[in-house]
């Protein structure tokens, strides 16, 4: 493998503020993050599909795909994440790459592909992904963006992430470093306050960002960047003179994060947007921290009051829905600290999560699911679809919330369902998300399709 | 008769086409009780199984060998052999079906000499459960071809000389018909005393029908026994230019005789295949379609007001292209733009100047630069039809942004009728209203009846000073 992106694995598997980390020996630490993949019964993306997770929501690039068409033409344009400007990110671009290439090489064709793109949609930076071919047969991405880079005088960023270098997890991170390495700290803002703050790892998916956004407006916080969602080029550039940062809860850019506070004094925290109690301890991290860089005392009194009206306005109408939710069984099956943050918004609709997943969950996600619901609490390792299946159609569960894979698992054993992963179409995030999801599982429970799918046709009902 | 170029663009925008190995693994959904599985890295599977799941709004089987850069470089036998074994103990399924991808095409691993060494290591614990594979590199091709060779590969597996049953019809269906357009095509057969032998058959997997039980491989289609008496059909059909081979694969092996059917969409295209039919069968056109013929003509006459000198662009595989392409022009519409995304030789006989093998930038800037009225492609096109401030009518696969998939109709006189409606529908509901201000006179003509020169002066344009008769003649000639 090219030295470089192998050296950057290392680097990456040896994040010292991942907790996944901490609790390994150094062994474990050596063979990193990446789960041996069990051939056939494998799941989920490769690094590149992380790669392009996790840089494909900064709206106004040019995301350009170094490889045969499988990478670009089978995926494009399938995520939720929205923009409020440029929709340059949506437009797929591809080399697509064909058997002479494979041959001779692609770097001519990327160089050629890297100037069409900029002489027709002109982008502030155009990003190359690199796949697996096209790092098999030793196509040097880094040296052809350089040069691009030269001739056109504009930033041509390589992000060196084939999908055969591991899960999708360690491509958010390889992403993340080629913001790092070429990015972060290369351009700088107009202006800065003291109310300047980052949120890193937010992909803005069906716009939670904005559910999130007029709290922090309202307290005169200011997101200098979010990375990536809904984010500019320049944004991303000059995220370096943000106060403090946000890491939101999936630590898929905890590397983003770490280094920016090596770097440039950054400090941050983790938080969730998801559930009503994260959201304000959230609110709460952001002042601290923004009050510990010299930010005005008086923002944690302000924080505190907004806290406590929405709160309050959150609580009351999730209240409305107990008595129709109250008892009702919800298996979650979704990965990390999503579980336990959409614990107490569940239960406080009166909803009983009779078995949570915790497959990407850390030893302290675990501890804080205990908390919540008990010592007893039902923590799946890995469920296989057969599991599932028989789980709800035993009725052991009224509803499962998951990602779209699992969907029709519940939908042909005729069960409610609801998508809590990133296809979803509908935005969670904030006290207003959490309203929303109450209301989608009441819609979801009570509508009277259930009633009739699971009746019987009068033909197969034997007369008694 | 269109001239056919390929693009010359280095870089692709907005692609139009899918790769090879999601073909192939596609077509082998439509057999009962398989699991698909693409020989490269996990990436390869998920992004393949995330499109159709997004298609057809089913959960769809498919597995990866989850090759990483060490095993790449090693070899993928022993990713294969543990897939297998793992793939039979969890779902045992009847037939596990292997496609290759860039990754491996690359490295170049003998994935045949890989499955002889682990049939002849497991062949115990691997009994019942049949293997088959498909060389498909990514940079090679498209969807449309992967699904032929797929097809091609399992004929080359299991078709076998069996005794004749005069009753039975092997039917090879293009890679963009639906479970409905399957369905018609065997209850047509079966309106003529034939039973249909469809490979593959997504209608029995892909459908969305609900299981009494949960299955991890795929939930019905062609039987492996449909596979091994390919051979006992009186002939063969081929229902789109890429069957080519397959149908002829099949007679060659044994001895079945097959006839190829480069569209069923269209009047004529329809008439030809009840007319083989009934020749096939012995039988009469049964009143059923000659019923929904007259339908079909009622509707042409009722829609050509419509849908005549309406100017279409058109985005799909040679096969789809096709057959809406020749509707369109039997309509007399006209096919402003056709892009497509690999050889075939279909698209020689397109009614068009031209066909660009090209991405769906292509489509767009065509589709503007010759004015047309309706972008046809699939749902990738809604960003371009948004642009060009024209309705987008979803055609092929993925169709991700609709629901019902695998319930449109576009064979028969009954998809044909459909499909035509489906067009007439759309312009009218974009019908011009017209304005006092859409016939203005050209400025010659409102100075000549102003009484005054001509707009130009001087006379040099040769218009009369002020006749107006002269001027509007000019006009005229101009």
């Amino acid at each position: 493998m090219d030295a470089r992106v192998s050296a950057k694995i290392q680097d990456v598997f040896e994040e010292p503020a991942c907790e996944h980390n901490q609790n390994k020996s150094a062994k474990e630490k050596k063979k990193g993050c990446t789960k041996q993949l069990s051939p056939g019964a494998a799941a989920g993306g490769c690094a590149f599909d992380g790669a392009k997770i996790a840089l494909q929501p900064i709206v106004d690039v040019a995301h350009l795909v170094h490889g045969p068409i499988a990478c670009e033409g089978n995926s494009w344009d399938n995520r939720n994440s929205s923009s409020s400007s440029s929709s340059l990110y949506r437009t797929g671009f591809t080399t697509d790459i064909n058997e002479l290439d494979v041959v001779y090489g692609g770097e001519k064709r990327l160089f050629k592909s890297v100037r069409e793109i900029i002489e027709k949609y002109d982008p502030p930076a155009v990003f190359v992904y690199q796949t697996c071919v096209t790092a098999l047969i030793g196509d040097d991405i880094e040296a052809v963006c350089k040069k691009a880079s030269e001739k056109f005088g504009k930033p041509v960023i390589p992000v060196n992430s084939p999908g055969f270098v591991g899960p999708k997890n360690l491509g958010n991170k390889l992403g993340a470093e080629a913001l790092l390495d070429y990015v972060i700290g290369t351009e700088e803002p107009e202006f800065v306050t003291p109310y300047d703050i980052n949120i890193i790892g937010e992909y803005n998916l069906s716009g939670e960002l904005w559910q999130v956004k007029p709290l922090l407006d309202a307290l005169g916080v200011r997101i200098l960047s979010c990375i990536s969602g809904d984010g500019r080029y320049k944004e991303v550039a000059y995220s370096h003179r943000a106060k403090a940062a946000m890491m939101v809860c999936s630590k898929s850019m905890i590397n983003i994060a770490r280094k920016m506070e090596e770097r440039y004094d950054i400090p941050f925290f983790e938080g969730s947007f998801y559930g009503i109690g994260d959201m304000s301890e959230t609110l709460r991290e952001i002042a601290r921290l923004l009050v510990e860089k010299g930010a005005p005392e008086e923002l944690k009194a302000r924080t505190e009051a907004l806290i406590a009206v929405e709160e309050k306005r959150a609580f009351d109408r999730i209240a409305a829905y107990r008595p129709r939710l109250e008892g009702k069984k919800v298996l979650l099956i979704t990965g990390g600290v999503k579980s336990w943050s959409v614990v107490a918004a569940l239960q406080e609709a009166g909803l009983e999560i009779v078995g949570t997943s915790v497959k990407k969950s850390t030893k302290e996600d675990k501890e804080k699911i205990k908390e919540l619901m008990g010592q007893d609490a039902h923590m799946i390792d890995d469920m296989t679809p057969r599991e599932m299946y028989a789980m709800l159609k035993d009725a052991k569960a009224d509803i499962m919330l998951s990602g779209g894979r699992s969907q029709f698992i519940a939908l042909k054993a005729k069960m409610p369902w609801l998508d809590i992963n990133q296809e979803r179409h509908h935005a969670y995030a904030g006290y207003e998300g959490m309203v929303d999801l109450v209301r989608e599982i009441d819609k979801a429970l009570y509508n009277p399709i259930w009633e009739q799918v699971r009746r019987p046709a009068p033909w197969d009902v034997v007369a008694a | 008769m269109a001239k056919v170029v390929e693009s010359k663009k280095a870089c692709t925008v907005n692609p139009l086409k899918m790769s090879q190995p999601l073909g192939a693994c596609y077509a082998f959904m439509g057999l009962d009780n398989c699991m698909p599985m693409m020989h490269g890295s996990q990436g390869c599977t998920s992004f393949g199984l995330v499109l159709l799941v997004r298609h057809f709004k089913e959960a769809i089987p498919l597995q990866t060998t989850a090759m990483n850069e060490v095993s790449t470089i090693l070899g993928g036998l022993e990713n294969i052999e543990q897939a297998v074994l793992n793939i039979k103990k969890r779902a045992s399924p009847s037939l596990i079906a292997i496609a290759s991808t860039g990754l491996t095409e690359t490295k170049g691993d003998d994935v045949d000499g890989y499955l002889n060494l682990i049939r002849r290591k497991h062949g115990e614990a691997l009994e019942g459960t049949e293997i088959v594979y498909v060389s498909t590199p990514d940079y090679v091709g498209a969807f449309e071809d992967g699904w032929g060779k797929a097809v091609l590969a399992l004929i080359d597996a299991f078709a076998q000389p069996c005794a004749r049953e005069d009753d039975r019809v092997n039917v090879l269906p293009a890679a963009w018909m639906t479970p409905a357009d399957i369905d018609e095509v065997r209850e047509t057969l079966e309106a003529f005393g034939l039973r249909a032998n469809v490979l593959p058959d997504i209608s029995g997997s892909l459908d969305g029908h609900i299981p009494d039980n949960f299955t991890p491989t795929t939930l019905g289609g062609m039987k492996m026994d449909g596979l091994r008496t390919l051979g006992a059909a009186r002939a063969t059909l081929a229902l789109g230019a890429r069957m080519d081979a397959a149908a002829a694969a099949i007679e060659e092996r044994c001895g079945v005789p097959y006839k190829v059917f480069d569209r069923l969409t269209g009047l004529a295209a329809f008439d030809d295949f009840l007319a083989h039919l009934s020749q096939l069968s012995g039988r009469p056109v049964p009143a059923k379609y000659r019923r929904a013929r007259t339908q079909l003509l009622d509707v042409m006459l009722d829609a050509h007001f419509w849908v005549g000198g309406k100017k279409m662009a058109i985005g799909a595989e040679p096969d789809l292209l096709y057959g809406l392409a020749m509707t369109a022009a039997e309509m007399g519409a006209e096919v402003v733009a056709a892009v497509t995304t690999t050889p075939s030789r279909v698209l020689e006989g397109m009614p068009c100047d031209e066909v660009l093998i090209g991405d769906l930038e292509d489509l767009e800037l065509r589709a503007k630069a010759a004015g047309a009225q309706v972008l046809i492609t699939h749902a990738h096109g809604r960003q371009a039809a948004q642009r060009l401030g024209i309705p987008l009518l979803r055609e092929g696969l993925p169709m991700f942004d609709r629901l019902g998939a695998a319930h449109v109709l576009r064979v028969g006189y009954r998809g044909t009728r459909e499909l035509i409606l489906l067009w007439a529908n759309t312009f009218l509901a974009d019908e011009h209203v017209n304005t006092p201000n859409d016939w203005p006179l050209p400025e010659a003509s409102v100075q000549a009846a102003a009484g005054g020169g001509c707009a130009s002066g001087g006379g040099s344009c040769g218009c009369g000073s002020s006749a107006p008769a002269s001027g509007t003649e000019s006009e005229m000639a101009g």
